[in-house]
């Protein structure tokens, strides 16, 4: 039997990658199966994908999916930085960067924020662990205050929780989520990429080596035991009719730029979407509580993108030529004798 | 009254930074070069807003030199906070014009005083008391006029060129000059020798162009659409012409839509990333930054060198250590810009001497960043982006952009898919790319900082580390031959000068001063690294070769030492200049007598 093809013609293996060297059960792998998922279901096609990273367990992920697709792995704490600049060369390219804790949270914070303040269009996923992994188990600066190290040591700082920077900063797409959750993080990665702006998807993945022990937050059995999905995530994409099957005010539905869909369907309290303070809220409601609110934060549909912001054209940047960038030589002459 | 001196002297402002003294400065030095007359400016100011001293030196030479004269003819004291210090720079039988409140109780008797009460002036004859401040500054020019003969016509001229943007201004400030020029008419009778008389035959074709303005011009030229840079003295005016520049030629006026992206960064770090991150997608990207910035961007270096990423770095230099002396010039990055970032990095890096060359290297340097797959640096400087030089008008480029060696989809397809992305086909150690975007299963590779194989899979394979890392040096071989040669001027001396940069002036007038003292000597000037072998060539030609620079150490000494063969070592001699002040001819013909007159 044939494999099924995606919208773009694609079996699902077209967007496998090289086998993964990270460790047996690390949550990076999941997410990387997600990732895969997530981009064959969309039909994204992989000539338009570029994966960028930084330096870290994470950023070594981009190798193992989508294996034809345009990859760079760059430098500690700056894949903003690259991704910004190849899409002001080549807008029409679907960023997708992937980055960790250590690399967005300490090294990488300034270009994180950065990136937000200027509404790049990408979608910025951060594997969260709370820990190095490639260096042996130091804490980083997503760990939470008086969690443990494998061997006992406590942290004794405030985590900086990206997802709170974030909506401070007004970023325009807004989630967390659980590297075992799959059913909500494919969602929440085909939105992500969909969203015509920054969007932050904080994907909380436990390190089985260094942090997966009882003294962690960031074990797969606290995760499991403290998440609260504040709303069933579920994305149409633009190429599928919706159909809705819900009882009338119980899903909330958000249409992105692409004509796309976001259909959330609540659990508990009712949180829309598009009210920052409400996501503020209920981030510091669950952190108090000691619980970990997963789900689609935030996302804002009307901020203009960088691109639009900087008024460059459709057409990529890379592909004009001298007859497009020189001057002609009636202008050239014009202006050098403005200079006698 | 002494034998008259005409149109050889050195002008000296000396007024408070932020008081609008600039823009006075820049009539009185259009106004003399309409005149027919060379003009070589040189402003000294200092890293401040408003309050500190500034200097600015209008120099004068028939023959049109351009570097900085270490005597001052004529003073404009402006400002008492220096005045007993400006004093003393001033040479025996030269002028000075001065606020008559200063005192010269005390002071030397070997000069001509002319006192002009400036603030009584500006108080009772400018109406506007908004503009004053600014205003006041004019009144110098037209005193100035008085002194030395400038008509009317071309202080008219100097004025309009100055305020070409903003016509309104033309008046008011030809009305200030007036103030000035009346003053000296009804007060002074001329006691001095100088004057200045109309020229032909040195200034036609020329323009005046800052070399920050030619290198945007010629990044503009080049082709440049992303540009990430971070705020710095003596950069940021590159950047700010290439906003201005863009504005008038790259946007579309219907919808305002730019061929171009200028993106003021977080930092240099993110600068040079951005302007990285475009190289990788495919544009031609840039940044420019100073001494500080550099350092910051030693790591983004090192990726994009080892990544075989094109982008173009311009470090504008200025004084070190640290933040140094950030508006002092100097040429002291050369050797932290060849081999920036750790790990046997090293770079193409190239020196324009001249504005043109500024105009011309930021132009190719987009070029070479294709053709190599690499960094290339331009060393400009203080001296040389931020301040008027008198050139030939620019030349119209007659090639092509040359994209280097990337592979399109159709390429692919006739390779049927064949290709890696770091294997030497050519044997100039320069490799194929593709560029994200490209529709063809075969395109997409996987980019790193990390070790590569010829295929880009990460490996940490010790042969496949050391092939790589030599074919990156049969890379640098390949530049060698192909960047910019070095000028050589050569009449069979026995000595020989080697500079780069903008000690370029200075060495053209110090060899005519030597020559005029029966000393003719050759010189070499360098443009790029890696070095090239004429280098070598020129000093086995020679004697004794002096390498004269703007640094400490002697940096292109020593890379010219560990390039010679070990018998051609003991010819080179070393002159250095570096207190912040652009090199003046005297720094190379003093030290250089001096150590002629000594058997080697």
């Amino acid at each position: 039997m044939s494999a099924t093809l995606n919208h773009v013609g694609l079996p699902r293996d077209a967007y496998k990658g090289a086998a993964t060297t990270l460790c047996a059960g690390c949550g990076h792998n999941s997410i990387t199966n997600h990732m895969v998922k997530a981009l064959y279901e969309l039909g994204v096609e992989p000539h338009l994908l570029a994966k960028m990273s930084g330096i870290g367990c994470s950023s070594k992920t981009p190798a193992y999916f989508v294996e034809t697709a345009h990859g760079f792995n760059g430098v500690h704490g700056r894949m903003p930085a690259l991704t910004t600049g190849a899409h002001l060369a080549n807008r029409q390219l679907i960023m997708l960067g992937v980055s960790g804790d250590g690399d967005t949270a300490s090294i990488g914070l300034g270009q994180f924020m950065h990136m937000i303040r200027r509404n790049v269009d990408c979608t910025y996923i951060i594997e969260d662990n709370g820990t190095y992994g490639l260096t042996k188990g130091q804490f980083s600066a997503t760990a939470d205050l008086g969690s443990m190290q494998k061997k006992g040591a406590v942290n004794t700082f405030q985590p900086i929780d990206p997802c709170a920077v974030a909506l401070a900063l007004g970023c325009s797409f807004v989630a967390r989520s659980f590297s075992g959750d799959g059913k909500q993080v494919v969602p929440l990665i085909k939105a992500a990429i969909a969203h015509r702006g920054t969007a932050i998807l904080d994907i909380i993945s436990p390190c089985v080596t260094f942090n997966d022990h009882d003294g962690s937050t960031k074990s797969y059995s606290w995760v499991k035991d403290h998440e609260e999905s504040i709303a069933d995530v579920s994305f149409i994409p633009f190429f599928e009719e919706v159909h809705v099957d819900y009882e009338p005010g119980t899903v909330r539905d958000v249409r992105l730029h692409d004509g796309s869909h976001i259909m959330l369907k609540k659990l508990g309290q009712d949180h829309d979407p598009t009210d920052r303070q409400a996501a503020i809220r209920v981030i510091e409601e669950a952190r108090a509580e000691g619980h970990l609110v997963t789900g689609l934060l935030y996302v804002n549909t009307d901020m203009a993108d960088f691109a639009s912001t900087e008024h460059i054209p459709n057409r990529p940047l890379k592909d004009f030529g001298e007859e497009d960038l020189r001057l002609t030589r009636d202008d050239f002459a014009r202006f050098m004798s403005e200079f006698a | 009254m002494t034998e008259p001196i005409v149109n050889d002297l050195t002008i000296q402002a000396a007024t408070v930074n932020g008081s609008g003294s600039q823009t006075a400065n820049l009539v009185l030095t259009r106004a003399i070069f309409h005149m027919g007359i060379p003009v070589a400016p040189k402003n000294v100011f200092p890293s401040n807003i408003e309050g500190l001293p500034t200097w600015y030196q209008l120099r004068i030479t028939p023959e049109g030199h351009m570097a900085r004269s270490d005597k001052v003819d004529i003073l404009v004291a402006y400002n008492v906070a220096t005045w007993r210090e400006d004093l003393t720079t001033v040479r025996q039988g030269g002028v000075v014009i001065h606020e008559e409140a200063f005192s010269t109780a005390d002071g030397r008797s070997d000069v001509t005083y002319y006192g002009v009460p400036f603030a009584k002036l500006a108080k009772s004859k400018i109406q506007s008391d908004t503009l004053r401040k600014q205003l006041a500054n004019m009144i110098y020019v037209g005193v100035v006029a008085g002194v030395l003969g400038i008509p009317w016509e071309a202080l008219e001229h100097g004025v309009r060129r100055q305020f070409l943007s903003k016509p309104k201004a033309v008046q008011v400030n030809l009305d200030a000059i007036k103030v000035g020029f009346d003053y000296w008419q009804d007060n002074f009778s001329k006691q001095d020798p100088y004057r200045l008389e109309p020229m032909t035959g040195v200034v036609e074709g020329k323009v005046l162009v800052e070399g920050n303005q030619a290198a945007a011009l010629g990044a503009l030229m080049g082709g440049v659409t992303v540009v990430a840079w971070y705020p710095i003295t003596p950069s940021s005016s590159l950047c700010e012409y290439l906003i201005a520049y863009a504005e008038r030629f790259r946007a579309d006026p219907q919808n305002g839509v730019k061929r171009i992206s200028v993106v003021q960064a977080e930092d240099e770090l993110a600068a040079v990333g951005m302007a990285i991150g475009a190289g990788w997608a495919g544009a031609r990207a840039m940044t420019s930054t100073s001494g500080p910035g550099i350092s910051l961007m030693a790591e983004f270096s090192g990726l994009a060198y080892y990544a075989e990423v094109p982008v173009v770095i311009f470090d504008i230099q200025r004084i070190g250590p640290s933040t140094g002396l950030p508006t002092r010039t100097s040429q002291a990055d050369l050797g932290f810009v060849y081999t920036l970032s750790h790990g046997d990095t090293k770079h193409m890096v190239l020196l324009p001497g001249t504005v043109e060359e500024c105009y011309e290297l930021a132009r190719d340097a987009f070029d070479y960043a294709d053709r190599f797959q690499t960094p290339v640096f331009v060393l400009s400087d203080l001296d040389l982006g931020m301040n008027l030089w008198m050139t030939p008008e620019f030349k119209y480029p007659e090639k092509s952009f040359d994209r280097g060696k990337v592979l399109t989809k159709d390429d692919l397809e006739k390779l049927a898919g064949e290709w890696a992305r770091y294997r030497d086909v050519d044997g100039d150690g320069v490799t194929y790319r593709t560029l994200p975007g490209t529709d063809h299963p075969a395109a997409g590779y996987f980019t790193r900082g990390s070790g590569h194989d010829e295929m880009a899979r990460y490996t940490e394979g010790a042969d496949a580390y050391a092939r790589n890392m030599d074919r990156l040096a049969r890379k640098l071989e390949t530049a060698r031959h192909s960047l910019p040669a070095p000028i050589a001027d050569e009449n069979g001396a026995s000595v020989g000068l080697i500079a780069f940069g903008s000690t370029h002036a200075a060495v053209v007038e110090a060899r005519e001063t030597l020559s005029a003292q029966g000393k003719s000597v050759d010189y070499m000037r360098v443009r790029a690294l890696p070095l090239s072998d004429q280098v070598a060539r020129f000093v086995s030609r020679h004697e004794r070769v002096y390498v004269v620079e703007q640094n400490r150490d002697g940096q292109l000494y020593d890379l010219i030492r560990l390039a010679l063969p070990p018998e051609l070592v003991d010819r080179l001699r070393s002159i250095r200049h570096y207190n912040g002040q652009p090199i003046p001819a005297a720094a190379i013909t003093e030290p250089l007598m001096q150590q002629e007159a000594v058997p080697a």
